[in-house]
């Protein structure tokens, strides 16, 4: 046992946190709405690796631990940075995991930083892959197609970008004729299931960084914000709530980790833990930028104020998949009807 | 990061089921909610023989227990709901002692505490101080070789079964809140003492404690005069750190045991998607629960004092078992409200008696609006209410 980061882990998150704070600062957030994609931002995050960082040596990549991205993306939602990372760090480790064949290609255009490839987390319905994360600024998508994994390439006129609560690049994909088979059979589902592990994992990571970034503004306003003759942070009706906020996010972040962890080690339970963790962090997150938001009384319903940015992706960027109860029956699948033991 | 305990801690957490196994008999646990006294002087002793009391202290003949397997030791006690709250309170107070307390009356009680042959009740709380325990009114009057104690102790548990009680009383009748206070080891067979009973919602004994011009020599007072509050706060320290979610982990035990079993349709409620979707809830809350437990723990390893994470993992994991005996006792339906102490009663009456249970969780060692008011002032930088 041992929860600790190490000393190069720090430093990762030290240099994403400042890259970011920078990059993605508030006014670059609004400036990148409603589209929600910022393309200098994305080129800063392409160049300093966290594409590459994510896959194997083997495949030409840094090799690092589905841990170590779930550190990054927390601070991606603690900036609720307008770019792709989630989606395209685990497309790459999907095509990375499949391995030969256009997988191989599309993995390499996406290393030489030519193609941004994303991942629909649902499974295409009649022939379309509905609100599919990066959908509207990719070059392609991986799309589970019943039993087959196909490479996407939306042509004009297949791709409509959607406008939606979280301001996400969202695109419904219509699969036309030429999209490319990367894999087909039982395999193909296993192995988009275990990517959608992973991405499970990764957005409940960034879940916290949005509650936990959320939180500290309510919190400083709290403070600040005087009536009744006191700082409204004095009340206990104000504050109970945001202490009940900061223990479940410290809790969400510990379990995302874990699972995290679970993956990276084959640990038992890891499908498990990974849908545990995205609901847990989706139900935390929902709260804390609910609380942090009702601190700030009517400003807080006001689109000048930040706490509406984290508010809006603590449900939008999540929800592209599921809200919480959705979390919850794929855990309890895990846990009592598929592979005993996973 | 890593997740999982090394393999010498798995074993000895095996070592401890088995403990259990022998000395935790199913009449046993019925003897004790019978009586609701939650102390087994046999049971304590073989504790004691093995060093499990305070396994983390130096004794001659035991190697001291890891920060990893007293937290599982405490942990499977804790599960399997051994009788355990005589000898923590008297750890409690045997680390006072220790710290604080006079040369002879470390010699006399800390390795009595230690082997299980004497246990020490809390009188702390009174009938108008609770969470707020600086009101305290209780007062000993210096006299000529000692005190004289006159005052009432509020949930003294074990009270009249144990051999001591730690008292926190004023001696100094001028003095205002924390100050002016002093800590004491009172022998309960003195006169002037009684200890009358009261009945909780869980079955369990407490009771009020009465002293009326009880006589207590010097020898017997453990902090300076004065010092009180000081002796106080490293008692409480330790009742941050106990744990609370084995309790919800048992009760996930025993709803998982009524889901898998055929019900009068003949179908297992967890075929359901509804059952099993309410008990993987149970599952998340215990899961973090155990984290922000694991983390207090890991942090006292490393030598932090986990001053907000002991709240925070104490608020969690109590209000966790609130709301999922609630949720889990509704699950099972009509039948969850046959009690424990009926023959037809499901899981021998196990999970209607955790909705019982769970409620004293969130307000003795401290209510969780006071862990709130902790985390708001310590971690999220907010003024004092």
């Amino acid at each position: 046992m041992d929860l600790g980061l190490t000393d190069e882990q720090r430093q990762l998150v030290g240099s994403f946190a400042q890259l970011l704070a920078k990059s993605s600062s508030p006014e670059r957030v609004r400036a990148a709405e409603p589209e929600g994609f910022d393309a200098l931002l994305w080129g800063t995050l392409v160049e300093t690796g966290v594409v590459v960082m994510g896959v194997t040596e083997a495949s030409g990549g840094w090799g690092a631990w589905l841990l170590d991205l779930a550190l990054v993306a927390e601070q991606v939602g603690r900036a609720v940075a307008p770019a792709p990372v989630i989606e395209v760090q685990v497309a790459a480790r999907l095509l990375d995991a499949i391995g030969d064949g256009p997988a191989h290609e599309a993995l390499a255009d996406l290393l030489a930083g030519e193609q941004l490839v994303t991942l629909a987390v649902r499974p295409a319905i009649g022939g379309c892959a509905p609100l599919t994360p990066a959908g509207a600024i990719c070059d392609a998508a991986i799309v589970r197609d019943g039993d087959r994994l196909v490479l996407v390439v939306p042509r004009e006129g297949d791709r409509q970008p959607v406008a939606n609560l979280g301001s996400a690049p969202l695109a419904d994909l219509l699969l036309t004729g030429d999209a490319v088979q990367l894999a087909a059979g039982p395999s193909a589902t296993a192995l988009f299931e275990a990517a959608l592990d992973e991405w499970l994992v990764l957005t409940a990571a960034a879940m916290v960084g949005i509650g936990a970034a959320a939180h500290e503004i309510g919190c400083a306003y709290a403070v600040e914000r005087r009536a009744f003759g006191s700082p409204i942070g004095a009340f206990q009706g104000v504050s109970h709530p945001l202490a009940d906020d900061v223990t479940n996010l410290d809790g969400a972040r510990l379990l995302a980790q874990k699972a995290a962890w679970a993956i990276d080690t084959g640990a038992p339970r890891s499908r498990e833990l990974a849908a545990m963790a995205f609901a847990f962090a989706s139900t935390t997150a929902e709260s804390a930028t609910y609380n942090s938001l009702h601190v700030h009384g009517g400003y807080g319903f006001m689109l000048e104020y930040d706490v509406q940015l984290h508010y809006r992706r603590a449900r939008g960027w999540s929800r592209v998949w599921g809200d919480a109860e959705a979390g919850v029956r794929r855990a309890a699948d895990a846990r009592y009807l598929v592979e005993p033991g996973r | 990061m890593d997740f999982a305990w090394d393999a010498e801690t798995e074993a000895f957490r095996e070592e401890v089921r088995g403990f259990l196994s022998e000395h935790l008999t199913e009449e046993l646990e019925d003897e004790l909610y019978a009586s609701g006294v939650l102390h087994d002087v046999s049971f304590s002793r073989a504790l004691g023989e093995r060093n499990w009391i305070a396994p983390e202290w130096p004794r001659e003949g035991f190697e001291p227990l890891s920060t990893a397997a007293v937290h599982v030791l405490t942990r499977e006690l804790t599960r399997a709901d051994a009788p355990l709250v005589a000898f923590t309170t008297s750890v409690m107070v045997a680390r006072v002692i220790r710290s604080v307390g006079s040369e002879a009356l470390q010699a006399d009680v800390v390795p009595k505490v230690v082997s299980g042959e004497v246990t020490i009740a809390l009188g702390m709380s009174e009938p108008e101080a609770g969470s707020d325990v600086a009101a305290i009114q209780t007062r000993a009057r210096a006299v000529d070789g000692g005190w004289i104690i006159d005052g009432q102790k509020m949930f003294t548990t074990n009270g009249h079964v144990a051999d001591y009680v730690f008292l926190l009383a004023r001696t100094d009748p001028a003095s205002e809140r924390h100050h002016g206070l002093t800590t004491f080891l009172v022998p309960l067979g003195l006169e002037g003492i009684e200890a009358q009973a009261v009945f909780t919602m869980s079955g369990e004994r407490t009771n009020i404690t009465y002293y009326s011009e009880v006589f207590l020599e010097d020898q017997w007072r453990i902090s300076e005069v004065g010092a009180g509050w000081h002796s106080l706060m490293l008692a409480l320290q330790d009742e941050h750190s106990a744990p609370f979610s084995p309790h919800l982990a048992r009760l996930l035990d025993h709803a998982e045991a009524w889901a898998s079993a055929p019900a009068e349709d003949g179908i297992a409620p967890i075929e359901r998607e509804d059952v099993r979707q309410r008990l993987m809830k149970a599952v998340v809350d215990l899961e973090v629960a155990e984290l922000l437990e694991q983390r207090a723990t890991w942090m006292d390893s490393v030598g932090e004092v986990p001053v907000v994470e002991g709240p925070m993992s104490k608020l969690f994991s109590t209000e966790a078992g609130v709301r999922r005996s609630e949720d889990l006792t509704a699950l099972v339906g009509p039948d969850a409200l046959r009690s424990r102490s009926d023959p037809t009663a499901i899981e021998r009456g196990l999970i209607e008696h955790s909705l019982r249970y769970a409620l004293g969780m969130t307000i003795y060692a401290g209510t969780s609006e006071v862990q709130r008011n902790i985390i708001a002032q310590r971690r999220c930088g907010l003024p004092r209410s």
